[in-house]
């Protein structure tokens, strides 16, 4: 692959904490790499606003390999950037050219308000799971693993499901900021295994409630969350929680 | 004198006895036991969720913006265990000599024995939870082998084995935090430790959204915060894991124990530039299919394509017959830079050998057609249908690869190279997993105890949630039961209010200093000194030269950082200044430690001693022993010996030809 070297622009936004109002900052990126990520790309603009006394630009980050759903950057329009089924980690910079403009924000939903800069509050994510996105067995209670066996269809299913990191891009994506392509995996995941159906009524209704609650849009079913999702997880799942949600409504005794 | 607790018996019954006989604690009085846990990877937060299960009220903490991004999440292979599903002879004895051998022989056996023991009721227990492991179309689950064993006993999800069991341990833990047994505080990084008439009773933790320093009162304190990897700038952990809380622990009169032993992985994506801000590991579950070698001759720049097979040398197989392309981590990582250093390597930096699946996708590709009853089949639909089963398996590293290099696998092999990934050393804990602190306990990888000086592949998942599920909620209600009667302690306690001044004067001192380089730079270059003198091959001049240049850097960083922004915000520059001020610490020790074993073990290679064919040799007279380093003072440190003493697995030079 050819390397070559490229200088940006980039309009930033920054924002100094949840109260402050926030504005696009225009920087220049010079002599980047194509084979940069696009983080490492944000790493040497910061050190040189480090370098020129200034306040390097908050971003989330952890693992940068794509799994742990820290990153988090709105780019050019785009949750984490042009290319399908990545992170903002993995995204790399011959993913761009020469002279190019970059606009990079924060995930913009309600129920996630900004922290500092890039880097936003995605607490609400973890109160849904509290809500019902578990199976409720102790440690001990198990029997052993090959007692029930699971139908490898379902078995690739819900492991398709389970393979959302929960880094919001979903909610970044959706016009009405739905949580519903995020809350549809988890309860995708725990329907379609045998051990999670004794649940399964009270954890679609309670994991729906907490998401209202928390201030996340209605789906339309527009697809946007499907499409910018780096573990590209299916709309079908949010089908499947429909129907696991409108049979819990049937048959509730609550 | 370091006393290890362990029980007396022999090895099989040691940990049954100790169940039988250790001290519980009533319901009613484990509501009124406060547990603060640090870390909420696999360790911590099965951990967490098993004593929140429990009864006992526990306080969590994680510097991530939620549990669920602990590092745990990235190990891609899959977690051993003892189970026999596949009828090939394994058993908890295996895997414990498998263990103890693939460690070569530097860790306890006691502690070993038991993590063989429970690595069963770990798989029972993430099945139970919904961990959607790989399948057989009958229902039952899947096992593939990984490096330093013969039988097939690791269990996986794809590659993401460690995602799907953490999310398993952070539901768990989740479902505690909304029953109120456990409280979780994200976005927090623990500072100190508060030890009070000799005990841990607390933590001090900044709030990392308003850099608020908070005072919190626990009757136990639990070390999970992951390994030291980091130290060395470049490496698979993530930008955040680092060696704070263990370090605070240390300097608070916990002993590291073997800090030299360091695991540089073999298969690794390589080095592209200096703007470089970590590495990818490529799981070693590729090593199942894929073979490792380099051209024939030196300073070979034909493409791989070009290269016939007659002028290929697949050196792991050459070398190392009986265990091939599966030969432990520390072995497969020494013959790539032995080739490497002779001028073997590929590439434009040419510091990196090939893993190839051509061979594997043909091998696939036939099979299927055997099994579809397919005549008459060209090469290219064989190497199409063997594409489509190398993507079912590895699919998702092979995009992960395509994305960081712009290559395709399937047509070109991958370059790799080892990196840093994963520290066998850590804080010295006995049986019980509790620290030379009374009442400071450590679990998971913060921790030295199971894997000696190499750990074995798919072995991390295993002790993290053996040790958060299985250990710690026996062995620290051992401890508890004798502190029924210890009142909360108000933070206002004056061993509170002294640990938050020293805390609040060292961040004062980070903005004090006004100098002229950011952490990075610093981080750098102890990452530089750390790699080339204390990586994958060591000798004495290296190491007392490193030694030195470590102090100075020390120096320097204290007198030119520069940390920009306040303290009362969010900035993670303040967090990395502080992180990497210990990781100056610490690297100084582990290389005392490396220059003390003049042996070669496991990852630890000291150049002064190895066998004629380039393997290292162990010294068992002179080194049979756990090196477990007391804090006294900057740069000053006593060693103490906890020897080992072997039992069952008598140790032998350790050979995969």
């Amino acid at each position: 692959m050819e390397h070559y070297n490229m200088n940006l622009t980039l309009k930033v936004w920054r924002q100094k904490n949840k109260n402050d109002q926030g504005r696009f900052e225009t920087l220049q990126a010079k002599n980047i790499s194509s084979e940069m990520s696009f983080l490492e790309m944000f790493d040497v603009v910061n050190e040189e606003l480090i370098n020129e006394g200034k306040d390097p630009i908050a971003f989330d980050h952890d693992c940068r390999e794509g799994i742990c759903g820290m990153c988090s950057m709105h780019i050019n329009g785009r949750a984490h950037g042009p290319w399908d089924g990545t992170t903002t980690c993995q995204l790399h910079m011959r993913a761009f050219k020469d002279g190019d403009t970059i606009t990079v924000e924060p995930w913009r939903a309600g129920a996630f308000p900004v922290v500092k800069d890039l880097t936003v509050d995605r607490s609400a994510f973890d109160r849904i799971i509290e809500a019902g996105g578990y199976i409720s067995v102790n440690t001990g209670n198990a029997q052993d693993a090959n007692c029930i066996p699971v139908d490898k269809t379902k078995a690739d299913l819900a492991f398709a499901a389970a393979a959302c990191i929960g880094c919001g891009a979903c909610v970044a994506a959706c016009k009405n900021s739905s949580a519903m392509l995020f809350v549809s995996a988890k309860v995708s995941q725990l329907a379609l295994l045998p051990q999670g159906h004794p649940e399964k009524h009270s954890r679609a209704l309670n994991m729906v409630a907490q998401m209202d609650k928390e201030g996340f849009g209605s789906c339309t079913n527009t697809g946007a969350c499907e499409a910018e999702c780096p573990k590209e997880i299916s709309l079908t799942n949010i089908a499947r929680l429909n129907r696991e949600f409108i049979g819990a409504g049937f048959s509730s005794e609550k | 004198m370091l006393d290890s607790k362990i029980p007396k018996g022999s090895l099989n019954s040691k940990w049954e006895d100790y169940k039988g006989h250790c001290k519980l604690v009533n319901p009613a009085n484990k509501r009124s036991l406060e547990i603060i846990v640090v870390g909420t990877g696999l360790a911590g937060a099965s951990a967490a969720a098993s004593l929140g299960e429990l009864g006992y009220k526990v306080k969590a903490f994680c510097f991530q913006d939620s549990p669920r991004r602990a590092h745990s999440i990235a190990a891609q292979g899959g977690i051993n265990a003892a189970k026999n599903y596949q009828n090939d002879g394994d058993s908890v004895f295996r895997l414990f000599y498998d263990t103890v051998k693939g460690g070569d022989y530097r860790a306890r056996e006691a502690n070993v024995h038991r993590l063989a023991e429970v690595s069963g009721n770990i798989i029972d227990q993430c099945v139970a939870q919904g961990v959607p492991f790989a399948r057989e179309y009958g229902g039952l689950l899947s096992n593939r082998s990984f490096g330093g064993t013969q039988v097939q006993r690791t269990f996986y999800a794809a590659g993401q084995t460690g995602q799907q069991l953490l999310l398993g341990a952070y539901s768990a833990l989740e479902r505690q935090v909304a029953l109120g047994n456990v409280k979780m505080y994200n976005r927090h990084e623990m500072l100190d430790i508060v030890k009070i008439d000799g005990k841990a009773r607390g933590i001090i933790a900044r709030n990392l959204i308003n850099g608020e320093l908070e005072r919190h009162f626990g009757h136990a304190v639990l070390i999970c915060s992951g390994g030291y990897g980091n130290v060395f700038f470049l490496s698979t952990n993530a930008m955040g894991s680092n060696v704070t809380a263990a370090w605070k622990a240390t300097k608070n009169g916990a002993y590291f124990a073997n800090p030299c032993f360091t695991q540089i992985h073999p298969t690794c994506i390589p080095v592209s530039g200096d703007h470089q801000s970590k590495l990818t590991l490529m799981s070693e579950s590729l090593r199942n299919d894929g073979r490792i070698w380099v051209p024939k001759k030196q300073n070979d720049t034909r493409k791989a394509s070009d290269i016939p097979e007659e002028e290929r040398d697949y050196y792991l197989e050459r070398r190392y017959p009986a265990f091939g392309n599966l030969v432990p981590r520390d072995v497969a990582s020494r013959a790539a830079k032995e080739r490497c250093d002779a001028g073997y390597g590929v590439g434009t930096s040419k510091q990196a050998v090939y893993l190839d699946f051509a061979a594997a996708i043909e091998r696939y590709g036939n099979i299927e057609v055997g099994k579809r009853q397919m005549s008459n089949v060209s090469k290219e639909e064989i190497i199409k249908l063997g594409k489509e089963v190398v993507a079912e398996k590895y699919g998702n590293l092979f995009d992960m690869y395509a994305k960081i290099t712009g290559e395709n696998p399937y047509e070109t092999p991958m370059r790799i190279y080892p990196a840093v990934h994963y520290t066998m050393g850590g804080l010295w804990v006995d049986y019980e997993l509790g620290t030379t602190v009374p009442g400071l306990y450590s679990l998971g990888e913060a921790n030295f105890s199971d894997h000696g000086a190499n750990r074995l592949g798919a072995s991390a998942l295993m002790q993290g949630l053996a040790d958060g599920y299985f250990v710690i909620p026996y062995t620290v209600g051992n401890y508890l039961a004798d502190e029924i009667r210890t009142k909360a302690i108000p933070t206002d306690h004056p061993a509170f209010v002294a640990a938050e001044q020293k805390v609040r004067d060292t961040i004062n001192k980070f903005f004090a200093i006004k100098g002229t380089k950011s952490v990075d730079f610093y981080h750098k270059k102890l990452g530089k000194i750390m790699w080339d003198k204390c990586g994958m091959a060591r000798n004495e001049k290296g190491l007392k030269e490193a030694i030195e240049e470590i102090k100075a850097l020390r120096a320097e960083f204290w007198s030119n950082v520069r940390v920009p922004g306040e303290a009362n915000e969010f900035n993670p520059e303040l967090e990395k200044a502080g992180r990497v001020a210990d990781f100056l610490e610490l690297g100084e020790l582990m290389c005392l430690d490396a220059l003390n074993r003049r042996e070669s073990c496991g990852g630890h290679f000291r150049e002064e001693s190895q066998t004629e064919d380039g393997e290292a040799k162990r010294d068992d007279e002179n080194f049979s022993y756990v090196a477990a380093w007391e804090y006294k003072g900057e740069g000053q440190y006593e060693l103490h010996k906890e020897p080992l003493v072997f039992e069952e697995c008598k140790p032998t030079q350790r050979s995969y030809k």
